[in-house]
C-alpha cells in the first residue's frame, strides 16, 4: 500500500520534472529560463542537504561550502583545460575530497551533532574571508586568478570534447534540469539501498547501530561524501548559470538559506528539500525587489516560526494531515458499516504511519 | 628586541580578542550546553548601542559599561523568555531558532539604520611606542579588560550564592532541581549574563572595528571555534582555547599573513577536536571552572 503510494508519487514525480524540463524552454522567455536555471541548480544543492540531514541525520550548516568549492574548482579547472569536459568531472572529485577530508576529522573524532554544526559553518565563514583576500595577482591558481571578493569569470560550459561550441543558457537549462533529475533519483535510489537503511538507522539510534556491527563513521562519511559531491555538482551548475563566481557563496546568508530550505520543504523526504529551494529562491528574489520588508528578517521569522511551530516542515506534514484524513475517513466508512451489520463496538481502522 | 616585544603584545591582543568575543557564548555553552547562532549579532547590537549613545552625546565610557552590557542583557532575556525557554533539551532546534533569530537581528538594524552606517567612534586612547614601533593604547586597554572580565566571571562563579547555585546546575540539573533551585531561573539568568558580557564586548570592540549590520559574521566563526575548543569549562575551557589559537593565529599572521593566521586556527582547531572530542578541558583541567 505504502510502497505502491511512493512508487506513484516518484513516478508523477518523474513525468513533471520531464515535463519542465521539456516545456520551460519553450513557453518561457530567456530571463526566466535563466533564473529558472539558477533556481534549479540552488534545488540540487538543496537536495544534498536534504539527503545528508534528513536520512544521514547529518546537521551540516555548511553544505554551502561544498557547493562553492565545486564551483570554484569547476571555473578554475575549465580555464585550465580549456575546456569543460574535464572540469566538470575535476570539479565533482574536488568537492568529494574536501567533504571527505573534512569528514574524516569531524566522523572518526566522533562529533556530535552541535559540535559538527559549527565546525561546518566555521569551515565555510573562513573560506569566505580568505577567498575574499585573493584580491592580488600572485593568487592564481594556473592560469586562473582567484580574482578576491571580484570573483572569477566562468567559461561557460561546452559540447564534450569539444570546447569550441559552447552551450547557450537555453541549453545549460537543459542540462542543470538533467542533472536535478537524475540527482534526484541517485538520491532516491541510495535511500532505498542497503546503505541508505543502515544511514536512516544509524540517524534514528547511533549506539544500537553500531552494537548491531555497522561502523557507524564510515556510514556517515561516505554519505557526508556522497552530499559533497552532489552539491558541488549544483556548484558547478550555479556557475554555469549566473557566469561568475563569487567569495559570496561562502557567506552566512547563503548558508542559512540552505538550512531554511530544507528545514520548510521538511527533513525525511527528499522533494520537500527541492520544492522549499524553488519556491524560496523565487520569495526571496520577489522580496528583494521590494523595499517594505528587509529580506533577513523575513527569513529570519520564517526560520523561527518553522522551527517552533512545523518543526518537520510542509512536505511531511501535509503527508500526515493527507493519511490522517484518510484514515478519519476510512473509520467513518467502516462505523457505517458496522452499524449496517448492527454492531455496537466499532474498532478503530489502524492507523497509517 | 622592539620588534619582539612589538610582536608579543600583538599575540597578547590577539588572545584578549578571541576572550572577549567568545567568553559570553562560553557561558551560555558550558551552563546550557546551548551554542547561540546569534552570538555575533548580540556583539554587534552592544556596538550599536555604544555607537548610537554616543553619538546622542552619552559619555563614550558610560555608554560602554553600562548601556551596552545593559541593553544586550535585556534583549537575552527577552529572547530567552519568548524563545530559548520553548526549547531546552531539544538542542539541534535551539541551534535553527537561534540562527533564525540572528538574521532576524540583522534585518530589524539594517530596517532601522540603514546597511551601510558609516558612523564611527573614535578610540579613546592614543597611540604608545615601544622603541621604534607604535602599538595602540586602546589594545592595552582591552587586553587589561579581557583579563578582568574573566576574573569578574571566577569571582561570580567561585564566591556568590548565585554562582554556587550555577555550578551545581552545571554538574546535574536535576539534583539542583531536587534540592530546590528553580533551573529555569539559573537558566533565565545566565543567558542574561552571557548576553550582557557578550554586549560589553561589542561595545569595547566598536571604535576599533566599525560596525554594521552584518558584522556579527566577522566574530562568530572564531567564537565558535574558541568555545567548542575550550569545552564544557566555562573559564579554564574559553582561557586555554584562547591562548593557543590566538598565539598561533598571531604566530603565522606574522610570519606569512593575516590570511594564513586564521586558516591555521581554524586548522589547529579541527585537528584539536580530532584528538580532544570534548575540548582541551573534556582531557585536561577537568574539574576547573
Amino acid at each position: 500500500m505504502n510502497r505502491s503510494r511512493e512508487t506513484k508519487a516518484l513516478i508523477s514525480i518523474g513525468i513533471i520534472g520531464l515535463v519542465i524540463l521539456f516545456g520551460a524552454p519553450h513557453s518561457l522567455d530567456l530571463f526566466s529560463v535563466i533564473s529558472l536555471t539558477t533556481a534549479v541548480s540552488l534545488a540540487i544543492l538543496a537536495l544534498s542537504l536534504g539527503l545528508i540531514w534528513g536520512f544521514g541525520g547529518i546537521l551540516c550548516f555548511g553544505q554551502t561550502a561544498f557547493f562553492g568549492i565545486g564551483a570554484y574548482a569547476y571555473a578554475i579547472a575549465a580555464l585550465n583545460f580549456g575546456g569543460s569536459t574535464g572540469a566538470i568531472l575535476a570539479a565533482l572529485i574536488v568537492a568529494a575530497a574536501s567533504a571527505a577530508l573534512l569528514g574524516y576529522f569531524m566522523f572518526y573524532g566522533r562529533l556530535s551533532d552541535v559540535y559538527l554544526a559549527v565546525i561546518t559553518l566555521t569551515v565555510t565563514l573562513i573560506l569566505y574571508s580568505v577567498i575574499r583576500r585573493t584580491s592580488g595577482p600572485e593568487y592564481k591558481i594556473g592560469i586562473a586568478k582567484l580574482g578576491g571578493f571580484n570573483g572569477i569569470n566562468v567559461p561557460p560550459i561546452n559540447y564534450p570534447w569539444d570546447a569550441t561550441q559552447f552551450l547557450y543558457p537555453e541549453h545549460v537549462f537543459y542540462v542543470a534540469m538533467v542533472a536535478l533529475l537524475l540527482a534526484y533519483f541517485l538520491c532516491v535510489w541510495v535511500t532505498k539501498s542497503h546503505f541508505g537503511r543502515v544511514s536512516v538507522s544509524i540517524r534514528e539510534n547511533e549506539l544500537r547501530s553500531e552494537l548491531l556491527g555497522y561502523d557507524v563513521r564510515l556510514y556517515k562519511l561516505c554519505m557526508f561524501t556522497i552530499g559533497g559531491a552532489i552539491a558541488g555538482l549544483a556548484g558547478i551548475m550555479f556557475a554555469n548559470s549566473i557566469g561568475r563566481i563569487t567569495p559570496d557563496v561562502f557567506n552566512l546568508y547563503n548558508a542559512a538559506l540552505a538550512i531554511i530550505w530544507v528545514i520548510i520543504g521538511g527533513r525525511g523526504t527528499l522533494i520537500g528539500p527541492v520544492l522549499g529551494a524553488l519556491v524560496l529562491f523565487y520569495m526571496t528574489s520577489f522580496l528583494g525587489q521590494q523595499s517594505v520588508v528587509n529580506i533577513n528578517l523575513f527569513l529570519g521569522l520564517v526560520l523561527i516560526v518553522f522551527v517552533l511551530v512545523v518543526p518537520k516542515g510542509i512536505v511531511p506534514s501535509l503527508i500526515q494531515l493527507w493519511d490522517q484524513r484518510r484514515s478519519r475517513r476510512m473509520t467513518a466508512r467502516s462505523a457505517k458499516k458496522m452499524r449496517r451489520r448492527g454492531r455496537s463496538r466499532v474498532k478503530e481502522a489502524p492507523v497509517e504511519e | 628586541m622592539d620588534l619582539f616585544a612589538a610582536l608579543v603584545l600583538q599575540i597578547i591582543y590577539g588572545i584578549a580578542n578571541l576572550v572577549l568575543i567568545s567568553i559570553g557564548l562560553a557561558v551560555i555553552f558550558g551552563m546550557m550546553r546551548v551554542i547561540n547562532l546569534a552570538h555575533g549579532e548580540f556583539l554587534m547590537l552592544g556596538g550599536y548601542s555604544v555607537i548610537v549613545a554616543t553619538n546622542n552625546g552619552v559619555n563614550i565610557w558610560v555608554a560602554m559599561f553600562i548601556l551596552a552590557p545593559l541593553i544586550v542583557g535585556l534583549i537575552g532575556l527577552i529572547v530567552e523568555w519568548c524563545l530559548i525557554r520553548f526549547l531546552y533539551g531539544r538542542m539541534v532546534d535551539t541551534l535553527l531558532a537561534t540562527w533564525g533569530l540572528s538574521l532576524f537581528f540583522i534585518g530589524l538594524i539594517t530596517t532601522i539604520f540603514g546597511a551601510q552606517t558609516a558612523t564611527t567612534i573614535s578610540a579613546p586612547f592614543g597611540a604608545i611606542t615601544i622603541g621604534e614601533y607604535s602599538s595602540s593604547g586602546y589594545e592595552l586597554f582591552l587586553i587589561c579588560i579581557a583579563v578582568l572580565m574573566i576574573i569578574l566571571v571566577y569571582l561570580l562563579l567561585r564566591y556568590t550564592k548565585l554562582g554556587l547555585v550555577a555550578r551545581g546546575t552545571m554538574q546535574g540539573a536535576d539534583m539542583a532541581a531536587s534540592l530546590g533551585v528553580s533551573t529555569q531561573r539559573v537558566y533565565s539568568t545566565t543567558f542574561g549574563i552571557g548576553a550582557a558580557l557578550t554586549g560589553l564586548a561589542g561595545g569595547l570592540l566598536a571604535p576599533i572595528t566599525g560596525i554594521l549590520p552584518t558584522s556579527g559574521a566577522i566574530y562568530i566563526g572564531k567564537a565558535f571555534i574558541t568555545v567548542i575548543s575550550g569545552g564544557t569549562a566555562i573559564l579554564a575551557g574559553t582561557a586555554s582555547a584562547s591562548v593557543l589559537l590566538g598565539a598561533i593565529n598571531g604566530i603565522v599572521a606574522f610570519v606569512i599573513g593575516p590570511t594564513m593566521g586564521e586558516v591555521a586556527l581554524l586548522l589547529l582547531a579541527i585537528v584539536l577536536l580530532r584528538l580532544m572530542p570534548q575540548g582541551i578541558t573534556g582531557r585536561f583541567f577537568k574539574r576547573s571552572l
